[in-house]
């Protein structure tokens, strides 16, 4: 089974990067609010059971992809292909 | 294990840059530090503190530190200082405590997404831990810093209760190099036992080496130790 795992920092939560890329795009001449970069990870699971992959996926995001102290995931379970 | 040179266990990670130095110093402070494998399950008998150094480990996968925290060793070391074990993590290794959930907050990108590699003036907020018994409040500490993700942050939440809980212990003086929330380099957990810190006082412990001020945290670090093992015998 596959799956998406996006990985976003915090709203609150000060990124350099994307305040980097921000002042760059806005040097370039685009009218930006505000740029925020996170991570996406595409993982492929043994698994074929959506529960336990959601379960898994879970977990593995909380302890690992991201950190819940600065970051927030959101996973998606893609179609079996 | 003479109780005169503390065990002091200084872990290496695949990625691990300042295990000798720290070894080193160690030793400066009359210490008998011991190099730890990340692949061991347990800390050597006698062990008074442990030694999480700098480095890249895992090469800064993900974060700096995410993958480290899931080093066997670190299960030992969680047990050690949930049972009261001084644990200090320098550099990459305040990355891997904050990971694992041993210290507060997380450290992210330095603000000017630059990797910083020089000298720094900290402050001494607190003097009655293990780690600081040797500095006067308020007291400047020249010690280098080298680091990418140095920049200290947490909810506000977190930050109101840091201070609270006066668990800063060393702050930049003056400028800021990475951003870090409320000037901070160095935290303790409420317990006190474990501290993680950006700057590296291994590498300041000799005036040959630019500065000797980092010695005032490591010989402090060494007395709790020698303390510990005196208790242990």
């Amino acid at each position: 089974m596959k799956a998406t795992v996006h990985v976003r920092p915090k709203a609150g939560i000060k990124d350099p990067q994307g305040e980097a890329v921000r002042g760059s795009l806005a040097k370039s001449g685009f009218d930006i609010v505000s740029v925020r970069i996170g991570r996406v990870v595409d993982i492929e699971l043994e698994t074929a059971d959506r529960e336990k992959a959601q379960a898994e996926l879970e977990q593995m995001s909380h302890d690992l992809l991201a950190n819940p102290l600065v970051e927030s995931y959101e996973i998606e379970l893609l179609e079996e292909s | 294990m003479t109780p005169n040179r503390p065990k002091i266990a200084v872990v290496t990670f695949l990625g691990s840059l300042d295990d000798h130095d720290a070894a080193w110093a160690l030793a400066a402070m009359d210490a008998e530090p011991q190099l730890v494998w990340h692949a061991e399950t347990e800390l050597p008998k006698g062990t008074a503190a442990v030694v999480l150094p700098g480095g890249f480990s895992y090469g800064d996968y993900l974060r700096g530190g995410a993958i480290a925290r899931f080093a066997p060793i670190m299960e030992a070391v969680t047990e050690f200082a949930a049972a009261g074990g001084l644990v200090l993590g320098i550099c990459n290794g305040f990355q891997i405590l904050c990971e694992a959930g041993l210290l507060p907050g997380v450290l992210i990108r330095n603000a000017s997404l630059s990797f910083i590699c020089r000298d720094v003036t900290l402050r001494v907020e607190r003097t009655d831990t293990p780690f600081t018994s040797r500095c006067e409040q308020d007291q400047r500490l020249r010690i280098p810093i080298k680091h990418n993700y140095g920049n200290f942050t947490g909810s506000d939440e977190l930050l109101v209760e840091l201070e609270q809980k006066n668990q800063i212990v060393l702050r930049y003086h003056g400028e800021n190099p990475n951003g870090s929330a409320l000037n901070i380099a160095g935290v303790v957990n409420e317990a006190g036992n474990v501290m993680g810190m950006m700057p590296h006082p291994e590498h300041a412990v000799d005036p040959l080496l630019g500065s000797p001020d980092g010695a005032f945290i490591l010989a402090s670090l060494a007395d709790a130790a020698r303390e510990q093992s005196a208790a242990l015998v």
